[in-house]
């Protein structure tokens, strides 16, 4: 059954692997997937470790229910120290790998040390093999996973792996798995290059028992219908993430022209109905049925003919928005290009913006860029930038290193540009207008990030009963909470709950867009403890779960306070205060962030975390986990 | 009145939840390797098309069969495999034209979709429509609404050209 696939310890640098059980203890406080990732990452990764060294470990990890019968349990979590922040790196992505790793017999994979030359993992059936891969080396991640299903004779096979952009230890590398599918954040590509580790494949036979099948099939059926009955998932089979953007920039919350403005106008070309006459239809990942990967060829220019998945959300910003774009081919061949390198969209989009406002300002001149016209709405330069990053050619080569390793190779004020928290950029957002929105980015504990803990239904408007019911479960709150996403009262509890939520989606393995993420009656604390009965036979209830992403949420916080994390890493960049949002709605223009106000909100959360004035948890919560004595060492 | 599965690839997401809900219905496992449908992918080329049996009316698998297990389940209209009558020998896969026979290494023995015994849950969990449980009665109008949604689509096209270009 599910409780009885593996760890493996696979020291690439002596090519020994080892495989032991995972006992049910660690189960129980940690469930799997992001949690455990989280307790191994602390305990196997050495204090001050270089995150492209041998002493940094790549962990790869299924959900206590990937592949189970809970719907949209596709995910694979990776973790390492991240070569981006040197904090936590973390990041999952669906597609069809998980479940695969599951069938093959393992759930968590501890991956020490380096090869020393190219090399990729065959998993099957409970086997490892550590396989040559430099025949793969070079090559993109489309090719790959087609090199190596050619190479092992199955088209079954699910191969994750890193494209030239990890192989050339781009700080924000990804690894990538099907076309789109990607661990895009924290630069977990990067590190399996360090490792020189290009893919690792599965194919597996195995039964994932299931403890109550015939109610594990209709409580399945009950979620599915819970999650595609909402307005928001109808639209996601539809378009895709790519809705969004209809209301961030009609309302003005996104980015543009890096941090210039927080509408663009004249972008009909990018609305997500001009991109959707391009699409093909949409795909879904394993089991699920919001099934929101775009699908479509590309239909001009030197890419004619590829098929492609996506874009994202994200990418809108990345290729239009941010760095000043409308074309909606500037985004479908940026969105191509990051797929096939394996670059995180996001960081790219964003590197790329910061460099075009230096470009503006003059700290970045020609001469830095081998001529490259850096200039914003220059789709050209955007593509080619794309390529120099991930070929490391150029100012890419700067570019590739991540945003404060560039700031500093840059110098002059360019480091004042940059939209970033702890080293890692923010998503074409403004959260200007939206303190719980800046909150969330300013303390999420991969640095700037809307998938640890946005609460993204904060801009519903909800009825205040409503946000009660949402966010006064499992463990209940009588402090403020109000319908305004004005608003800084109430809001550190609702950043806090939602880090609950995604930490426990994550140690399920079930993708974000099964919670109450962008609906507010998607499943949450109360389904989930049935789901994991049904399925695995466990037994938890709300509270539980709850104590569990703490667990793992604290642990996060302690690896990254051990590896340098300070208070005053818990913060927006200058410009949230300092400039005002000039286009959109009445209600968002002329918008900063309160200094004082928000100083008051970040002191509010670690409060309601039980962490002390300086970020730091306190020995009574630290008890109150069990975690007083980590390391303990117990995988 | 018999029910048949209908399969539109066109709709198809490749998710794959037919193969893990099929697997869980008939072994208790999710493994879609011993499941009766399979969807069939080429990835990198974005093409999908699910497998699964279409309940032949001359089916090759019956006809082929030296032990004669294969017989139509009068109720459900599914073919079915008598198990004590097999004799394992898997001339059923080797004649079946579209690959539907399948072969669980666990068992031991064939495997193919007998409709759930009714209640096929490929096309009750699946959403899009790729996998439709009909009436032997609808198939005929199911095909021409489609068929006539590609020509409106068509014809739409063709107008909106011709004023177009004026």
């Amino acid at each position: 059954m599910a409780l009885s696939r593996k760890i493996a310890y696979i020291d690439l640098t002596n090519r020994r692997v080892r495989t032991a059980p995972i006992p049910l203890e660690m189960r129980r406080r940690y469930l799997g997937g992001r949690g455990l990732d989280m307790y191994l990452l602390y305990n196997h990764v050495k204090p001050g470790a270089d995150p492209l060294g041998p002493d940094n470990v790549a962990l790869v990890s299924a959900g206590l229910l990937t592949g189970t019968l809970a719907s949209a349990s596709a995910r694979v979590h990776i973790a390492g120290k991240s070569p981006l922040t040197g904090l936590v790196g973390s990041a999952n992505m669906g597609g069809f790998f998980g479940p695969e790793m599951r069938l093959a017999g393992f759930d968590h994979l501890v991956i020490t040390g380096k090869a020393d030359g190219p090399v990729y993992l065959w998993i099957h059936d409970g086997e490892i093999e550590i396989r040559d891969a430099s025949h793969l080396w070079g090559h993109d991640a489309h090719q790959t996973q087609t090199l190596v299903r050619d190479e092992l004779g199955d088209d079954d096979i699910q191969v994750m792996t890193i494209g030239v952009a990890g192989e050339n230890l781009v700080r924000f590398a990804c690894v990538m798995t099907s076309l789109k599918n990607a661990a895009g954040r924290t630069g977990m590509g990067a590190l399996f290059g360090s490792k020189n580790l290009k893919a690792i494949a599965a194919r597996g036979r195995m039964d994932i028992k299931i403890a109550f099948p015939e109610e594990a099939l209709d409580y399945n059926k009950e979620i599915i219908t819970q999650v595609t009955s909402a307005k928001v998932s109808k639209t996601m089979q539809k378009l895709g993430t790519l809705f969004i953007w209809g209301t961030t920039n009609s309302t003005g919350l996104v980015r543009v022209r890096n941090f210039q403005s927080n509408q663009i106008p004249h972008a009909d070309d990018i609305e997500p109905e001009s991109i959707e006459e391009e699409m093909i239809g949409t795909a879904g990942c394993f089991g699920c049925q919001v099934h929101c990967r775009g699908r479509y060829f590309i239909k001009k220019g030197p890419y004619t003919g590829a098929y492609v998945e996506g874009p994202e959300y994200t990418s809108l910003g990345a290729f239009g928005a941010e760095v000043g774009c409308t074309t909606k081919q500037t985004v479908l061949v940026g969105n191509h290009l990051v797929n096939t390198y394996g670059l995180d969209t996001l960081e790219t989009g964003s590197m790329i913006a910061w460099a075009m406002e230096l470009f503006e300002k003059g700290i970045l001149t020609t001469k830095d860029t081998d001529g490259l016209d850096l200039r914003f709405g220059n789709d050209e330069a955007v593509i080619e930038a794309v390529h120099q990053i991930a070929q490391r050619r150029g100012i890419g080569d700067i570019l590739a290193e991540g945003p404060l390793k560039a700031a500093e190779k840059i110098g002059k004020d360019a480091i004042k540009y940059l939209i970033h928290v702890k080293g890692m950029s923010n998503l074409h957002s403004d959260e200007r207008p939206t303190p719980a929105l800046a909150l969330n980015i300013a303390t999420a504990s991969r640095g700037s990030d809307h998938l640890r803990s946005r609460p993204a239904i904060d801009l519903y408007h909800l009825p205040e009963k409503v946000l009660r019911k949402i966010f006064g479960n499992p463990v209940p709150y009588d402090g403020p909470l109000t319908s305004d996403y004005r608003d800084y009262e109430g809001k550190p509890w609702e950043v806090l709950w939602q880090e609950m939520c995604y930490e426990t989606v994550d140690c399920l393995g079930i993708c974000k867009y099964h919670t109450v993420f962008l609906g507010p009656n998607m499943p949450n604390f109360s389904e989930w403890p049935k789901l994991i009965y049904l399925n695995t036979g466990l037994e938890f209830t709300p509270k539980d779960l709850w104590d569990i992403a703490d667990r793992a949420y604290t642990m996060e916080r302690l690896f990254n306070l051990r590896e340098g994390l300070t208070k005053e890493m818990d913060w927006l960049p200058d410009r949230y205060f300092d400039e005002k949002t000039d286009r959109g709605l009445p209600v968002v223009r002329g918008k900063s962030i309160d200094r004082d106000k928000f100083r008051k909100m970040v002191d509010e959360y670690y409060k309601l975390h039980e962490w002390d004035e300086n970020g730091q948890p306190t020995e009574k919560k630290l008890k109150a986990l069990g975690l007083e004595n980590e390391p303990t060492h117990k995988l | 009145m018999s029910k048949i599965l209908v399969i539109d690839p066109e709709k198809c997401t490749g998710c794959r939840l037919c193969e893990q809900v099929c697997s869980v219905k008939h072994e208790r496992v999710v493994n879609p390797y011993r499941a009766r449908i399979k969807v069939v992918k080429w990835e990198m080329e974005g093409k999908i098309l699910p497998v699964v049996c279409q309940q032949c009316e001359d089916a090759p698998c019956a006809a082929a069969c030296p032990g004669h297990a294969i017989a139509r389940n009068p109720e459900t209209g599914a073919l079915e495999v008598n198990y004590t009558l097999c004799i394992g020998c898997r001339t059923c896969m080797n004649v079946c034209p579209f690959g539907a026979m399948g072969f669980d290494w666990v068992e031991n023995r064939v495997i193919k979709c007998d409709l759930c015994g009714g209640d096929p849950q490929c096309a009750r969990f699946c959403e899009t429509g790729a996998i439709l449980y009909v009436d032997k009665s609808e198939l005929s109008s199911l095909k021409q609404k489609k068929g006539a949604e590609s020509l409106m689509d068509l014809m739409t096209k063709v107008t909106a050209a011709i004023t177009q270009a004026g």
